[in-house]
């Protein structure tokens, strides 16, 4: 059985301007030591989706399972949640400059993490601190325990954020875009540091990024989400090589060299639908350049593709990129000859309005 | 830190130089006319002459200011025009009722602001939060004088009328006559100058901390799977309290300068009081003294809100 395993999650937020429905239904699981990568565009719903499981989502409703360690964590107390939330299931953000406390020691902050958990004394917490922090390759920890986030550069905030999320080794640590706001390089460091603390735990882990680049590097399952829902979900080689849905396509395709910008996304034309009221038929459709008829009156549902279990993909096309290249090129030839059969009849219309 | 300590210092005493000229160049720049008011309708021009001769006030202003000076230096703020009591010894009569009755309300108004304001900001438009608010503009809306006088009807009168002389009417028992005397004398004073400021405590906690509730720092001590208490006090007010010390410091000190409406509603002879009435008197030392007093109340709390600024926030250098 997977460690954690999300059944159809709806979000919903009351707003003044209507109902955002942020999460339509979004099924996942992650595997015990794995990497589930999550891409999608900004406002696709991945933070949202993330933290509502661990309790973080204020003022929502919230619909779904999420069987965590034989526990569904949509349903449990909020008691139930805090012994969860840092124990078992560690998290991290996207700004290291904002997400520690300014007025705190780092030291502080992770023993304040320990202590609410364990009955250990300071000194023991503190010694742990040290450890996880040298772990994390921050040099001098045992005297850098005692600094306060501002006299540490971004890419070390991460590293102190990475060492307080497994301090006490959770079985799942949720990374929302942890490098988004790092310069390259020390994004490679960050990743390292993950990767060697996942090595050495056995850590899950999932990995919400922009960057492709990141997926290549850290995941072993991806889903792509866009618009609150899951449309494509493949082992990372598929991903790439046997994608299925026309906006894994899109992103892809607006992937830019990896020495231009560091792998980060160009956007894709045209800009997702709103969350509030969205209409009906695949969400894609206004940007998809395969689109027809079906796609605007029906929701495709994610469902297998290439025969594959674990292969999923909510669209109708079938086949491949190829197959499909020859089908927009029909369906182009098709529009042109409509076109001019309908020209011809205005000219004809015309014609014979003159005699 | 002692560097930062001697030149705010310096800075304030440069401070405090220059307000004493002004005050003294303003009082010269109006047409004043001390010693005729003193000697009354029928005063013949020699007795004038005499009085004015007595105060000090026909020599050259240079040189009257000089003295001033001189003697302030020396710890001597001259003597009070009409009772020829020293200065100093008006303002320490004066400075530990307006203290009392400062530092008591600063408290209870800090306490009432800071917990309303928190407990507005966790459940935002929720009843408690629409409550609270009500309750704070109103409070903010009522003139200090109405509400320091109904509590006087009210417990004064009303209560004593029904034969329980619990409050006085007002007036000042110091501490030395007693804890319990100074007590009851101080409570309707500090509830009408708490409840006024509080309001504004009330709403800038409340602003402060929905600011700092939305941080990602906020979302990264939930996530630490620590209690909610601690995460809205140890993480969330920790922080909102930077702007209300400010206010803070500002207050108190303006207020030490004379809380005059609430000093005159309850009879105090405070710093205020001591105030209102040297204008009137148009008493020059009397005047000066008082001015200083505000001045440095404010001169300290300045230092104090930067030292305190230093401790909340250790991004903050002291420079
Ligand atoms: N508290 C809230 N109230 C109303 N709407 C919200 C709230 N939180 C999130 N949303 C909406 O939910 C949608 C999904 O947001 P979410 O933060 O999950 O996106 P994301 O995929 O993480 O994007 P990004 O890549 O920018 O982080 C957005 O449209 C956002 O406006
Ligand atoms: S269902 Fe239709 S519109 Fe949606 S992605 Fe597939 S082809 Fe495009
Ligand atoms: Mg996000």
């Amino acid at each position: 059985m997977a460690l954690l395993e999300v059944n159809d999650l709806h979000v919903r937020f009351n707003t003044d301007d209507g109902v955002v429905h942020a999460v339509r239904g979004v099924s996942f699981e992650v595997e015990q030591g794995k990497t589930l990568g999550i891409v999608g565009e900004s406002g696709s719903g991945k933070s949202v989706a993330t933290q509502t499981i661990t309790g973080l989502t204020r003022g929502a409703r919230i619909e779904g399972t999420a069987m965590f360690e034989g526990i569904d964590l949509l349903a449990a107390t909020p008691e139930e949640l805090r012994s969860v939330r840092g124990v078992k299931i560690g998290m991290i953000f996207q700004d290291p400059l904002t997400s520690l406390h300014p007025a705190y020691k780092v030291g502080w902050q992770i023993e304040e993490m320990i202590r609410a958990h364990q009955d250990e004394g300071r000194k023991k917490a503190r010694a742990r601190a040290v450890e996880l922090l040298s772990l994390v390759g921050i040099p001098n920890a045992k005297t850098r325990v005692d600094d306060y986030p501002h006299q540490f550069s971004g890419g070390m905030r991460q590293r102190v954020m990475i060492a307080m999320a497994m301090a006490l080794n959770p079985a799942l640590l949720i990374a929302d875009e942890p490098t988004t706001a790092l310069d390259v390089t020390v994004q490679a460091q960050v990743l390292d540091v993950m990767r060697k603390v996942q090595e050495e735990f056995g850590t899950a882990i999932v990995l919400i990024t922009h960057d492709l680049g990141v997926i290549a590097e850290m995941a072993d399952d991806v889903i792509v989400m866009y618009a609150g829902r899951v449309m494509e979900k493949a082992p990372r080689r598929d991903l790439f090589y046997a994608n299925h849905h026309p906006y894994t396509e899109g992103l892809l395709a607006s992937l830019p060299q990896r020495n231009s910008s560091g792998g980060r996304l160009l956007p894709i034309k045209g800009s997702p639908p709103s969350m509030i009221n969205p209409p009906q038929g695949c969400p894609f459709a206004p940007r998809c350049p395969y689109v027809f008829n079906r796609c605007v009156e029906e929701t495709p549902a994610l469902v297998p593709v290439f025969r594959r279990e674990d292969h999923l993909s909510a669209c109708f096309l079938s086949g491949h990129q190829a197959e499909r290249e020859q089908g927009k090129e029909q369906m182009r030839v098709a529009l042109l000859e409509e076109a001019q059969l309908e020209s011809a009849r205005l000219e004809s219309a015309k014609l014979e309005g003159i005699a | 830190m002692l560097k930062f300590l001697i030149r705010r210092v310096l800075t304030g005493a440069l401070v405090l130089w220059i307000i004493s000229m002004l005050v003294f160049a303003l009082f010269f720049a109006v047409p004043n006319n001390v010693a005729r008011q003193m000697a009354g309708h029928n005063a013949t021009p020699t007795t004038i002459k005499l009085i004015n001769q007595r105060l000090g006030l026909d020599q050259p202003l240079w040189e009257q200011y000089g003295k001033f000076i001189w003697n302030a230096l020396h710890g001597d703020l001259g003597e009070d025009y009409y009772y020829q009591l020293p200065v100093t010894h008006v303002i320490a009569e004066a400075l530990p009722i307006t203290l009392s009755v400062v530092v008591g309300a600063s408290i209870i108004w800090l306490l009432l602001g800071v917990s309303s304001g928190v407990l507005s900001a966790v459940r935002p438009r929720s009843f408690i939060d629409r409550l609270v608010t009500v309750l704070a503009l109103f409070f903010y809306s009522v003139p200090s004088f109405v509400l320091g006088l109904t509590l006087l009807f009210v417990f004064y009168y009303k209560l004593t009328i029904a034969g329980f002389a619990i409050f006085p009417a007002g007036g000042y028992k110091p501490l030395s006559d007693g804890l319990n005397q100074w007590f009851f004398h101080m409570i309707l004073p500090w509830i009408t100058l708490a409840m006024i400021s509080a309001a504004t405590y009330t709403r800038l906690t409340r602003g402060s901390m929905l600011e700092v509730l939305g941080e990602d720092y906020i979302k990264t001590a939930r996530a630490k799977g620590i209690s909610e208490r601690r995460v809205i006090y140890r993480h969330g007010l920790r922080s909102a309290l930077t702007p209300v010390v400010t206010q803070f410091g500002i207050d108190v000190a303006t207020l030490i300068g004379g809380a005059v409406i609430t000093e005159t509603v309850f009879s105090l002879p405070g710093v205020g009081y001591q105030s209102i009435k040297a204008i009137r008197n148009q008493d020059l030392p009397l005047i000066l003294g008082v001015v200083l007093v505000a001045s440095v109340a404010v001169v300290v709390a300045n230092i104090l809100v930067d030292l305190l600024y230093a401790v909340l926030d250790p991004r903050v250098r002291l420079s």
